[in-house]
């Protein structure tokens, strides 16, 4: 009797422990398929600007948009207390906008809510994230770090214009 | 155990009740600025913004509250569990009094709106030098506290070379040891960066590196706050349940596992930062999932644990046994809500750690409703559970009300789940943490609908709250004293016997944790250090 009962807690401990490793790597399994499969990436390294000199750096010396390529938008924005550089931005829909970003003081961030968009805007860093957008509508651009007293006013809109 | 150890653990709770009554206080402010009531107007001067509140709020809650009643818990726990006083009651008090004093010049700033700069401290924002100098001190009380531990610990080794070390005493240890090496990036972060640049010797700052350092000891801090409320939970918990600790080898298992993976798992805050290549984020999300195992390995066994006493009390079946815990006793009332709400706490806790999944959730109110599960409920529910028998022991006097505190417990249970599910959902739906959401431009229709629950949560937990503090006041001034039953820790079922010598060693574990920190850790911050340029200014912005 006395053995059966130590072999029934062995298995019931071993019934919690191999699903409790299966589980965390079979989510990895996952993470690493949207990642590199999918490519639904994080912002990497992209060099350090001097917060100071912005607007002497080619990317950021005149915010505001660029079409790159046909459905291809880059958004060259600036961040400072307590907006953004540009802060509307107008693309027609199924577009793809790629954001380069910069902080001219105090850490700031970015984020457009369900388009992937979610990155911290540091100063002495360039942040990059990308996004399509397909669906016509007013999208907002939100600061979402604390960034001093009137950083709950710090935002912008991308308007999505239906296709002519 | 002496006198020594019970004032030590009586000044320090002292503080941490003050410090959370703060805290909960300007919780509730923002918590009904949500929901759209205008509360800031009416509490000028004292509190001058929405972000002054806040910050209070952080600092008092997250850093205080915790680390104050941790210095006072664990240091009684390993003193009681090995049965010898302190090894020095000199460098007890020490500690206590250089971890107040940090604390009152680090009050100064922020109670008058000179640190109004988020618990977080996130450079070029520039808080006054007394707020920084402050939270160093309290840090540098911590690594006494280990010092203190240490030699306790050894007095008593050398007298008993062949015996494991009590589970309690060891966990204690353990616990503190871990933070004193997670706290080395703060440290560094602190004496060369933000002292130096806000004294005026460094003329500018950077904000990743800052970050990089700040985070190396922010993600495991939560490890500091949990790991008592685990202390708790397998040393004390099955013995109020009626039961016995299921497994003593699995539970030392599970610590060393937190000793060794705690720290290198920083960065996985860090996954939008730019400045840090992908590489790295993947490497601290696979360490992430890693310490997600003894996470689980404390699941099952402080859960069987609870179905031995369940089953005791005569329980049956595969989970009616969990009704028939001793669901009277306030204190384990409120440590087994505290398991139930940190479940979902942890799930939560995957899809921050899940490296691309993050931006869907990263800096939103997502990230709130996590934090409130986690040191809101499974720390703090579970340290108010540990006072209703604490501070009953260290006064002498019986708990004033047993009733007014299950009340006080369950509300608790009540207000968090209304609270922290609709800040989950809100943050899903893409509401930005840290903001002033009463104000803003950007209002968005599906936000409105779910806002005056965060209010009604909020209010709910500070009711809970004050409940709490009435009946620990009344407790120490108007029950009638008698004595008080001495702590015991649980039994095992499978004890320190059968666990195995290396399970009881320091220098294997230690070694690998280093290691692992200097692999996960190391290139990112030898480039930082070696190439970063201290040449952003500093702001003070509101």
């Amino acid at each position: 009797m006395a053995t059966r009962r130590s072999t029934t807690v062995h298995l019931w401990e071993l019934a919690w422990i191999l699903p409790s490793f299966a589980i965390p790597v079979g989510m990895l399994a996952a993470l690493a398929v949207t990642a590199f499969g999918a490519g639904i990436n994080l912002v990497g390294d992209q060099g350090r600007i001097d917060p100071t000199k912005v607007a002497e750096h080619s990317l950021f010396k005149e915010p505001g948009v660029v079409q790159i390529a046909p459905g291809q938008y880059e958004v060259r924005l600036t961040a400072q207390i307590w907006t953004f550089a540009p802060n509307e931005i107008r693309v027609p829909a199924g577009s793809t906008v790629h954001f380069w970003a910069t902080s001219k003081d105090v850490v700031h961030g970015l984020l457009v809510p369900r388009h992937n968009i979610n990155v911290m805007v540091l100063p002495g860093q360039i942040s990059h994230a990308q996004a399509r957008f397909d669906t016509p509508g007013e999208y907002p651009i939100i600061c979402h770090e604390y960034c001093g007293i009137a950083h709950h006013t710090m935002a912008g809109k991308i308007i999505v214009e239906p296709r002519p | 155990m002496t006198a020594t150890e019970r004032r030590l653990a009586a000044a320090n709770l002292i503080v941490a009740l003050v410090a959370l009554f703060g805290g909960v206080t300007t919780g509730l402010f923002q918590a009904l600025e949500y929901a759209g009531l205008e509360v800031y107007p009416s509490l000028a001067p004292v509190v001058r913004s929405h972000y002054h509140s806040l910050s209070i709020h952080g600092v008092l809650n997250a850093l205080v509250w915790t680390t104050f009643f941790i210095c006072g818990f664990l240091p009684f726990v390993l003193s009681r569990s090995l049965g010898v006083p302190l090894a020095s009651a000199g460098l007890g008090w020490l500690t206590f009094w250089i971890m107040t004093a940090g604390l009152a010049l680090a009050s100064i700033p922020l109670v008058g709106n000179a640190a109004t700069v988020m618990f977080t401290f996130y450079p070029p924002l520039k808080a006054h030098w007394a707020f920084y100098i402050g939270l160093t001190l309290v840090v540098a009380g911590t690594w006494l506290v280990t010092w203190n531990l240490a030699l306790t610990w050894r007095a008593w080794r050398t007298r008993n070379p062949a015996v494991r070390t009590p589970l309690p005493a060891f966990m204690s240890l353990v616990t503190f040891v871990m933070w004193t090496i997670a706290s080395l990036g703060l440290a560094a972060e602190m004496l060369f960066m933000i002292i130096p640049w806000s004294v005026g010797l460094l003329s500018g700052t950077d904000a990743l590196l800052a970050r990089t350092l700040f985070w190396f000891t922010g993600h495991p801090i939560v490890y500091f706050w949990l790991l008592p409320a685990y202390v708790s939970w397998y040393t004390l918990v099955p013995r109020q349940a009626g039961g016995k600790l299921f497994s003593d080898p699995m539970a030392r298992t599970s610590f060393i596992l937190f000793l060794i993976l705690s720290t290198p798992i920083g960065i996985h805050h860090q996954y939008a930062d730019p400045g840090i290549h992908q590489g790295w984020k993947l490497l601290h999300a696979l360490l992430t999932f890693a310490v997600f195992f003894p996470s689980l390995l404390t699941f099952f066994n402080v859960v069987a644990s609870l179905e031995t006493g369940g089953r005791a009390r005569g329980g049956t079946g595969w989970v009616a046994w969990f009704g028939k815990l001793p669901w009277g006793d306030p204190s384990l009332a409120a440590q087994v809500l505290a398991m139930v709400l940190f479940a979902f706490g942890g799930i939560g806790g995957l899809v921050n750690a899940s490296f691309n999944v993050n931006m869907v959730v990263h800096n939103t109110a997502y990230i709130v409703g996590h934090l409130h599960l986690t040191v809101g409920t499974a720390v703090t529910l579970t340290f108010m559970g540990i006072t209703y028998w604490l501070v009953p022991h260290l006064a002498g006097r019986p708990l004033w009300s047993s009733r007014l505190a299950l009340g006080q417990v369950w509300l608790w249970f009540a207000g968090m789940m209304i609270f922290s599910p609709s800040l989950h959902e809100l943050g899903l739906r893409g509401m930005p943490r840290r903001t002033m959401i009463g104000h803003i431009s950007y209002m968005q229709p599906d936000w409105k609908s779910l806002l005056p629950l965060v209010g009604i949560g909020g209010a709910l937990l500070f009711v809970s709250a004050l409940l709490y503090f009435l009946n620990m006041v009344l407790t120490v001034t108007a029950s009638r004293r008698s004595e008080q039953p001495a702590l015991e820790f649980a039994e095992a079922l499978s004890g320190a016997d059968q666990s195995p010598a290396f399970l009881d060693r320091w220098r294997p574990w230690l070694a690998l944790a280093v290691i692992l920190i200097a692999v996960a850790y190391g290139p990112t911050l030898v480039r930082l250090a070696a190439t970063t340029p201290f040449i952003s200014p500093g702001f003070r912005v509101w």
